[in-house]
């Protein structure tokens, strides 16, 4: 026993006299043999999901074309979302150099879904986003110091979880007629508490850890606390969140724009391009069928690329 | 447990007391008052009759004062009167909220009664044809986005069955206003809404139930009962999916609300009398008085949901206590 306290001592003697060079080498040995991190595992567990794979080009597919609307229907089909021509309305697609085919307006039907994406997918980002932010500040607040403070904030998120959403969105959409930007922030605005619980209870979890008591004990402020050693490990959480939570943000502003309170026409968004196709069953049905699937396409592969994100990066799902 | 629901009922008041003061702050900051679209339609009012509007309708006293008068009306059972066409808003209300709940009670019940056994079949025939069919099919199915499923079904079912001379089922409405209208009718009428609302919680309940059901027949009182030697079928309903159920009762729960946002797009679509479309009708007519009621009776609806999700929780499981 003595012996091994001395070999012990001599050991942390050694280690506490080493040079950096020597240092150095006892890391890049470690190194070597140091086996990939959990960003990298997580990536490649993705990779293997051939589903999610697929989920993710598509969407990204969507993105390129969605953001490149201008490009693409200046340059490329050679056709403007907003110039009617009643001469050529309700053409079936591939006609008259109508990829898609033509609205009840003569207008051309790919130009205006290309331009429609870009104004759902920017009211479904900024309300992701909106949500993100004021949810994630609120949830760790509540699960970090708990106490009032969290009984406070979550009785505040059981009375906003009980309005019924979708009412008040309606009320709001046609009292004050916001623009894209606003109608994201309105829908975060009742959307954040949903978030604010998860992030809460991660945070609880992670509270009564022991790096989060050492970098106390090394005189760390909550702040510094909360924002570099909590959050990065809610992060996997969050982007799980997101990539589950957007499909339904577009859904609803397609919803909105359906029933006249979303984006208004002449604007396109997939919601009203539905709207104004109400009226031509009979006629050209692809004028309905169009905007759906795009709109089912992109959700679809949004939340095949969240199942896969959610099965990499949440190890307590893995089975 | 009698003792639970009269808290939770009484914590119910100040909560929606919370969201009608919201409701009306939200319709009342907006500059201009309700009646300032009058104008618009008669060229000929005088700034006197606009004056004299507004003090017969009580239009010109601060609206913090005129929320709490409308609650005192409230409290004696009156919702005040419709701005469109006068009639009163609890009369209105009390018309369409039988075909709402009627919609929403079948999409549910359909979700229900399908989900249950397509999560357990292929919980245990996993790896299967038919779980693959069905994992895939869940997948799918819970991205439609209901409205457009809706329209389909209507171009399908309605339009091109017409064309094409097969038997068409109707669309608009709840029933047919001519001529003789009975249950089949109804029925014909309710199928595709009710189908159509009803098939996105069908999705997810199916996954989850999988999901749910996966996880149960791991443990250890199943491999109990198997060795026991009960039927499959009765450690699978009786043991299994009893212990299943738990989670999948509050979904149900939290899910009901957005079954109500539903309502009013599918509403919409098939024109279904009902209250969301009532409430669309409303909000486009600036009938503030019907909007208030509306946000009220969906309030009551949204919370007493969450109130039967808990309650039922407590009912099915005989550990939880709530006292």
């Amino acid at each position: 026993m003595a012996q091994g306290s001395e070999f012990v001592t001599a050991d942390a003697d050694a280690l506490s006299n080493e040079s950096a060079a020597a240092r150095r080498r006892v890391l890049e040995r470690t190194q070597l043999r140091s086996t990939p991190g959990f960003y990298h595992r997580a990536a490649r567990k993705f990779m293997r999901n051939k589903v999610s794979v697929v989920g993710l080009v598509l969407t990204l597919i969507i993105i390129v074309l969605v953001l490149g609307a201008g490009l693409i229907s200046k340059y490329l089909i050679h056709q403007n979302y907003a110039t009617t021509n009643f001469a050529e309305q309700y053409l079936p697609p591939f006609t008259q150099g109508h990829i898609l085919g033509t609205d009840l307006n003569g207008r051309d039907e790919l130009a205006r879904l290309l331009y429609g994406g870009r104004v759902s997918l920017m009211v479904a980002g900024v309300a992701a986003l909106a949500t993100l932010v004021v949810g994630s500040i609120v949830g760790s607040t509540a699960g970090y110091f708990g106490g009032f403070i969290d009984t406070v904030l979550m009785r505040t998120v059981d009375v906003m979880l009980s309005i019924p959403a979708f009412s008040l969105l309606i009320l709001i959409a046609t009292l004050y007629s916001p623009g894209p930007v606003g109608l994201g922030l309105v829908i975060a605005f009742l959307g954040w508490p949903g978030v604010s619980r998860l992030i809460r209870g991660e945070v609880l979890g992670l509270r009564s850890r022991d790096f989060i008591d050492a970098a106390r004990v090394v005189g760390a402020s909550n702040a510094r606390i909360i924002v570099r050693h909590i959050m990065p490990s809610v992060i996997p959480i969050i982007v799980v969140w997101i990539s589950l939570a957007i499909p339904g943000l577009i859904l609803t502003e397609a919803a909105l724009s359906f029933l006249g309170f979303g984006v208004h026409i002449p604007t396109p968004s997939w919601g009203n391009m539905l709207s104004d196709a109400q009226q031509s069953y009979t006629q050209s049905w692809w004028n309905i069928f169009i905007p759906g699937m795009t709109i089912y396409i992109t959700v679809l592969a949004i939340n095949l690329v969240g199942n896969g994100l959610r099965d990499a990066l949440d190890p307590r799902l893995s089975e | 447990m009698a003792r639970y629901i009269l808290r939770r009922l009484l914590q119910m008041i100040p909560l929606v007391l919370g969201i009608t003061f919201l409701t009306f702050a939200i319709i009342n900051l907006v500059p201009g008052s309700p009646v300032t679209n009058l104008s618009f339609s008669n060229p000929r009012l005088r700034p006197q009759d606009i004056a004299n509007i507004n003090h017969n309708l009580g239009l010109d006293k601060p609206w913090p004062e005129r929320y709490v008068i409308w609650l005192w009306h409230l409290l004696h059972g009156n919702l005040g009167f419709s701005y469109i066409n006068g009639t009163p808003v609890l009369d209105r209300i009390l018309t369409v909220l039988p075909n709402t709940l009627l919609l929403t009670g079948t999409a549910l019940l359909f979700a229900f009664i399908f989900s249950i056994p397509l999560g357990i079949y292929s919980a245990t025939r996993r790896n299967t044809l038919f779980d693959h069919l069905v994992t895939i099919g869940s997948t799918a199915a819970y991205a439609i986005p209901t409205f457009w499923l809706g329209l389909m079904m209507i171009l399908l079912f309605a339009v091109k069955f017409h064309q094409w001379g097969l038997p068409a089922l109707p669309v608009g409405g709840t029933h047919n206003l001519r001529g003789q209208s009975g249950l089949l009718d109804w029925i014909k009428h309710l199928i595709m809404p009710a189908i159509a609302l009803g098939i996105v919680s069908l999705a997810g309940w199916t996954r989850y139930i999988r999901g749910s059901m996966l996880e149960v027949i791991r443990q250890d009182f199943i491999r109990t009962a198997e060795a026991k030697g009960l039927r499959e079928k009765s450690i699978l309903y009786g043991h299994a999916f009893r212990n299943a159920l738990l989670p999948l009762v509050t979904l149900i729960g939290l899910t009901l609300p957005d079954l109500f946002g539903g309502a009013v797009i599918i509403e919409q679509i098939f024109a279904w009398n009902g209250l969301g479309r009532l409430q669309v009708d409303a909000a486009n007519a600036s009938d503030y008085t019907l909007v208030m009621g509306i946000v009220l009776m969906f309030a009551v609806l949204t919370l007493l949901s969450n109130l039967f999700a808990d309650v039922m929780y407590a009912v099915l499981d005989p550990r939880i206590r709530y006292d």
